[in-house]
């Protein structure tokens, strides 16, 4: 849906009208495209210390963008580990995603279709409710419940040695076991909903036709179902893959030791590296390589990005 | 090829045998002791008011509905335990459940994809049922581009493409306006005699089940009320249900006074009235009901209708237009009785508005005397 100006003002008069435009103008101007494009000019300059920015050093150059691709050394060299670890957060958010599908398809299908028509409801919404309630808790709170369930001594490893499966505890966290869990769970809602929404406006009959004209379950969700919900899969995947791709304080937390989560080098070059410029190209990088994969994963699944919206 | 041998054998394979089905929801029987014969390669309609289980009993022979009882059979096979998928059977939607993403000839030949077909044969049959339902090279456009009636006939194609041994539609024209329903149904008739294999048609709409069906099962109430072919229905009804439910009619409740030579007399609060009784089990002093077609009614002046065997007095309230004739609706025996129907042809008693001092006879012949009981709603 296009809102025009015009139609705005025609559809809710002078008054309303303006003052809805001005909000949806200082949502999208003053919160999201200024900080970016305040990024993307920080991300472009030397790293001066306050007092000579304006000042004859100060410049536009590329040097951050550089330093990610071929490190500080000499030329000839790549700066592997920080491009590894960008490699490995962007196929990782991926890995997230495909799990959060994987696990919320069925979910949201059996929610949608025993939505409220045929007086099931009542389980229906308690399932909704009780995958709500966990997300009162703050996410920090959630990331370390998750350190304490999969920790040397935590809850899975002492029932793996108690059952005597495992003879050692088995270190979750360093495998990163912890991580994805964590990250899979922290945006499970983000993927279920969407895939609800798309799915509860499927008219069972057709899953029905499907199946009367021979179609096995699987057929049916191949050829049906999932073409239906594309806009919901979408959607779904885009947020969680744009999410798990951003998320810092899961991976802080449940990332092991060896294992940097990207927006951690951002975080590094912001705070302890004391190198803003370096932080915003990085995490331009990372927006614009997020950006155009999802572009390009929705280009490769027919996919229009008005559907995202839907 | 299966299909091939399998038309050639279809006075046996498209034969639908109910047998003793019960569905039971919870609390609620909804299709109770169901038994019911459909001979293979005709038209056959479940004709029933909303609730009376019909739906029900379409979903349990297409496989949506587990029967929590009996059997049924389809070309003398047990279908029981087998899903929708693996039935000789293909439903026709109320909603046609046309799949919204394909293309008219991919909706068609869906049945073909899921069993691997090759993309051109699929093509080709999808093109052939195209032409056998007067949409002929319209395989390209979407469903939302096709109007009620050519959608309803996709939906139509899209089942016979599965080649099915029994058509199942679940009351596929009441989405549609009048005039278009009765085009769909004398096309649906059509389609049926061309590929000649078993329609099992539900509809709460008896217009459309008289007009189309060799056979019709009158359901109330999730059983089955009678089973006969429209005429039958409509000249010789079971009981007072069918009577009241299939075209319009005039009851006139009573007790049994006598019964001779097939014919019943009974006292009504209108007086002794004669109706044919046939084989039903009346004898008197039983609770009876005296049916009688508008139609059947004859109307005169006070003393032109002596010689009738049933007469009564009767004042007109008010007369209709009906085009080809008026409805005239009569006062008998009362104001507090409810009024009866007759049709007026042509001129006859002229005048508006009520008058009295009226007769309106009808031959016992042309009335039925049946055991008093439920009778349809409005």
């Amino acid at each position: 849906m296009v809102l025009w100006p015009r139609a705005v003002f025609a559809r809710y008069g002078a008054g309303v009208g303006a003052a809805l435009l001005a909000l949806a103008g200082f949502w999208v101007l003053l919160l999201i495209l200024l900080p970016q494009l305040t990024m993307a000019d920080f991300s472009l300059r030397p790293n001066l210390p306050p007092a000579e920015r304006g000042g004859p050093l100060d410049g536009y150059t590329l040097e951050h963008y550089a330093y990610l691709v071929f490190g500080s050394g000499q030329s000839g060299t790549f700066n592997t580990v920080d491009l590894a670890v960008f490699a490995r957060t962007l196929l990782a958010a991926l890995c997230v995603t495909v799990v959060d599908l994987a696990l919320c398809y069925p979910v949201a299908y059996l929610l949608a279709q025993s939505a409220p028509r045929s007086g099931q409801g009542g389980w229906t919404r308690l399932m909704v409710l009780a995958l709500v309630v966990p997300f009162w808790v703050n996410e920090i709170l959630r990331a370390f419940a998750f350190r304490i369930l999969f920790g040397d001594s935590g809850v899975l490893n002492g029932l793996l040695l108690g059952l005597g499966v495992a003879e050692q505890p088995v270190d979750f966290i360093r495998a990163d076991v912890a991580l994805y869990g964590g990250l899979a769970y922290a945006f499970v809602l983000l993927m279920i909903f969407p895939l609800y929404n798309a799915l509860e406006s499927l008219d069972r009959s057709q899953v029905e036709a499907a199946r009367d004209m021979g179609a096995s379950v699987v057929a049916t969700h191949w050829r049906v179902v999932i073409p239906f919900a594309k806009p919901g899969i979408s959607a779904g995947c885009t947020m969680v893959f744009m999410l798990s791709a951003g998320a810092l304080a899961v991976p802080q937390i449940l990332g092991g030791p060896s294992s940097l989560w990207f927006t951690q080098l951002v975080y590094q070059w912001f705070n302890t590296g004391n190198n803003w410029p370096r932080g915003s190209a990085y995490a331009i990088v990372l927006l614009v390589s997020t950006v155009l994969l999802v572009l390009l994963a929705m280009r490769l699944f027919k996919v229009r990005l008005a559907q995202l919206g839907q | 090829m299966p299909e091939a041998s399998r038309a050639v054998d279809r006075s046996r394979t498209g034969a639908v045998r109910v047998d003793g089905v019960s569905v039971r929801f919870g609390d609620l029987l909804a299709v109770r002791d169901v038994r019911v014969d459909i001979a293979a390669g005709t038209f056959f309609s479940f004709l029933g008011p909303s609730g009376c289980g019909k739906t029900t009993l379409l979903r349990a022979i297409s496989g949506f509905v587990e029967p929590s009882a009996g059997d049924i059979r389809i070309g003398g096979r047990s279908m029981t335990g087998l899903r929708p998928n693996k039935r000789p059977t293909a439903l026709v939607f109320q909603s046609l459940a046309l799949f919204p993403l394909m293309p008219v000839w991919e909706n068609i030949a869906f049945s073909l994809a899921v069993r691997g077909v090759g993309r051109s044969v699929r093509r080709k049959r999808a093109d052939e049922l195209l032409e056998l339902i007067a949409l002929p090279g319209q395989g390209d456009r979407m469903c939302h581009e096709l109007s009620g009636g050519q959608r309803q006939r996709v939906a139509v194609a899209r089942a016979l493409a599965a080649a099915p041994e029994v058509l199942l539609l679940d009351e596929p024209l009441s989405a549609l306006d009048l005039k278009l329903r009765q085009h769909m149904r004398t096309e649906l008739r059509a389609i049926q005699r061309r590929v000649g294999i078993t329609f099992v048609y539900i509809t709460h709409d008896q217009g459309e089940a008289l007009a189309m069906s060799d056979q019709v099962a009158v359901m109330r109430d999730g059983g089955i009320e009678q089973v006969a072919d429209g005429n039958e229905l409509y000249d010789r009804p079971a009981s007072a249900f069918v009577a009241s439910f299939v075209g319009e009619n005039n009851a006139f409740p009573g007790r049994v006074s006598a019964v001779a030579a097939g014919q019943a007399t009974v006292a009504t609060d209108v007086g002794p009235l004669r109706a044919d009784c046939g084989e039903q089990p009346l004898a008197p002093g039983d609770e009876a009901i005296v049916f009688v077609r508008p139609e059947a009614l004859r109307l005169g002046a006070e003393g032109t209708l002596g010689e009738m065997d049933n007469v009564l007095h009767a004042a007109e309230k008010a007369r209709e237009f009906e085009g080809r004739f008026w409805h005239v609706f009569l006062e008998v025996g009362g104001a507090r009785r409810p009024a009866i129907a007759a049709q007026l042809h042509g001129g006859g008693p002229a005048g508006q508005g009520p008058r009295g001092g009226l007769q309106v006879g009808f031959s016992a012949k042309r009335a039925v005397a049946l055991p008093a009981g439920p009778l349809a709603a409005g």
